[in-house]
């Protein structure tokens, strides 16, 4: 596919310089996993002593139940992300008015305005509704980051959509609705799909509006890794990063594997 | 459109009530007024804080572009099997939970911890880096890395290579060919990525928190600690709208700096 420059391609210190940044990349990555199996209630590497005991107490309700609210709050925030975004796309795909980039703006601007601003707003608001550490608090607070994620692929997808499609689809009967669900959504879904992926993503990664939101009782993964890292000590947190690290390899590799077989289908 | 109200509501009206402390919220000393915005800008200490945050979000834009112009450069250029394998070392980084990369860099630039160690095999002190303003960098830089290659790759990817090729039958030397032709059609992807990753940096939280240390603060730290620790809400929107306005002062800047540039060239 890439055009192959005659010089660069085969520049030997263009090629050494970016295998040491992918390095860097990923290799601080994996000095967590050794700790996972540390034995001793401290970060120090290599560990002294080895346990298996980190990965058994992962079992605990406190990270069970931090697991559960991530996993809640993020398929939460991907049905909602996704229905207020996809809308959202619309209104800006189909409509002339000006208004729109500034509407555009609006929706981009959670990503620019740095956390701690919004988040300390949010939390002030949340106080007098009291939704600070409610499921609902969790997820409208990464709803709001995570709509552009959805807003930007589908309003793309949009862009370059056929509209005589529907108009086709209408002249040979179909309702609004029907036009929708057989020839619109159809096209437009992966958009949807891997915008609501990734708000998912955001989500369940997200920590500091979740610093904000959290209460006692109710917060999610990332409050319990960041405490554990920085209150205490805890290893415990070696081992949710080892599967983790694992699970994002397994993905990344799946999602590349697919994606370099589908765009030739011709050929098979 | 319901995102307009949702926005507005759940974003818009929190965004600026944290602002409106500023005016309205007052902690001994401040008693009224500018004070709080005072506070900010007129002590030394929070100058330091507030230069040392540009600082660190300058060189870490800096850095970042560094790394990534050759990273995304060669993922133009190599076959596509490389180009994949290429992009997977930036996934697996990018997905790889923000708060666990940080926690790697803790475990990698602690006192005993292996870069320690190897500096310490080779017969110097150890150094303590945990809690310095070059480890937020360092966490800084790692973080926000796949913010500026992947913008940048898209721009280099659609930059046709055989215009480098004409200016060299024309006679420009590989070198001027490059710096000439090449290097201006990859501004406009140099300077997304350093937009996004300069504005993401200036307000950054996590890693200043867990790689710095309140000696060394950056802006959106002394902001957490001045709620979480003091409730000083008024002290907390004054160096809201500071960050905030830098931060679009920044953004217009740049942009009517790009326009300029390309009302220049066309």
């Amino acid at each position: 596919m890439a055009d192959n420059g005659p010089q660069t391609a085969n520049n030997p210190i263009l090629k050494i310089v970016c295998v040491l940044i992918a390095l860097w990349l990923v290799l601080p990555l994996f000095i967590i996993v050794p700790i996972s199996f540390s034995g001793e209630d401290s970060f120090s590497f290599p560990p002294k002593t080895w346990t298996l005991a980190r990965y058994a107490s992962l079992s605990d309700p406190t990270w069970t139940s931090a697991l559960l609210n991530s996993l809640t709050i993020a398929a939460l925030v991907a049905v909602l992300s996704a229905v207020l975004g996809t809308l959202a796309a619309f209104a800006i795909a189909r409509s002339k008015s000006g208004v729109m980039a500034l509407v555009r703006a609006l929706i981009l601007s959670p990503q620019v305005v740095p956390i701690v601003v919004f988040g300390l707003g949010l939390y002030l608001v949340f106080l007098r509704w009291n939704m600070v550490g409610t499921l609902w608090g969790f997820v409208i607070a990464h709803t709001v980051l995570a709509v552009p994620f959805v807003v930007i692929p589908v309003s793309a997808a949009l862009q370059t959509f056929d509209r005589s499609l529907e108009r086709a689809s209408a002249s040979l009967g179909a309702g609004p609705m029907a036009t929708f669900r057989q020839i619109t959504l159809p096209i437009i879904r992966p958009a949807v799909l891997s915008g609501a992926f990734l708000a998912f993503l955001s989500s369940f990664d997200e920590v500091v509006l979740a610093l904000f939101m959290k209460s006692p009782s109710y917060y999610t993964l990332p409050v319990q890794l960041y405490r554990r890292m920085t209150d205490t000590i805890d290893p415990t947190v070696a081992a949710v990063a080892t599967l983790e690290l694992c699970l994002v390899i397994a993905g990344v590799v799946i999602a590349l594997i697919l994606q370099s077989r589908s765009p030739n289908p011709k050929q098979t | 459109m319901p995102i307009i109200l949702f926005l507005l509501a759940f974003f818009a009206y929190p965004t600026g009530l944290t602002l409106l402390r500023a005016v309205t919220h007052f902690d001994v000393p401040e008693v009224g007024g500018l004070d709080n915005i005072t506070w900010v800008l007129g002590g030394g200490a929070n100058r330091t804080i507030l230069i040392r945050t540009f600082t660190v979000a300058l060189l870490c834009t800096a850095f970042a572009a560094l790394l990534a112009f050759p990273y995304a450069y060669l993922m133009t250029k190599v076959s596509s099997r490389w180009q994949t394998v290429m992009l997977g070392f930036l996934l697996v980084s990018m997905f790889f939970g923000i708060l666990l990369r940080n926690f790697s860099w803790v475990v990698l630039l602690q006192m005993q911890g292996p870069v320690n160690d190897l500096i310490a095999a080779l017969g110097f002190d150890r150094v303590r880096m945990l809690g310095t303003a070059p480890a937020v960098l360092m966490g800084m830089t790692h973080v926000l890395f796949p913010f500026m290659a992947l913008p940048l790759y898209a721009v280099l990817k659609g930059i046709d290579p055989r215009l480098v090729l004409a200016a060299q039958s024309l006679g420009a030397t590989p070198r001027n060919a490059f710096l000439q032709v090449y290097l201006p059609l990859a501004v406009p992807g140099l300077f997304a990525g350093a937009l996004l990753v300069f504005v993401l940096a200036l307000g950054f939280y996590i890693t200043p928190a867990m790689l710095g240390s309140p000696k060394q603060a950056l802006i959106s730290q002394v902001l957490y600690q001045q709620f979480e620790t003091r409730a000083a809400f008024g002290r907390a929107g004054a160096l809201a709208i500071v960050l905030l306005v830098a931060a679009m002062a920044f953004v217009l800047i740049a942009n009517a700096v790009q326009k300029r540039s390309k009302a220049y060239e066309g």
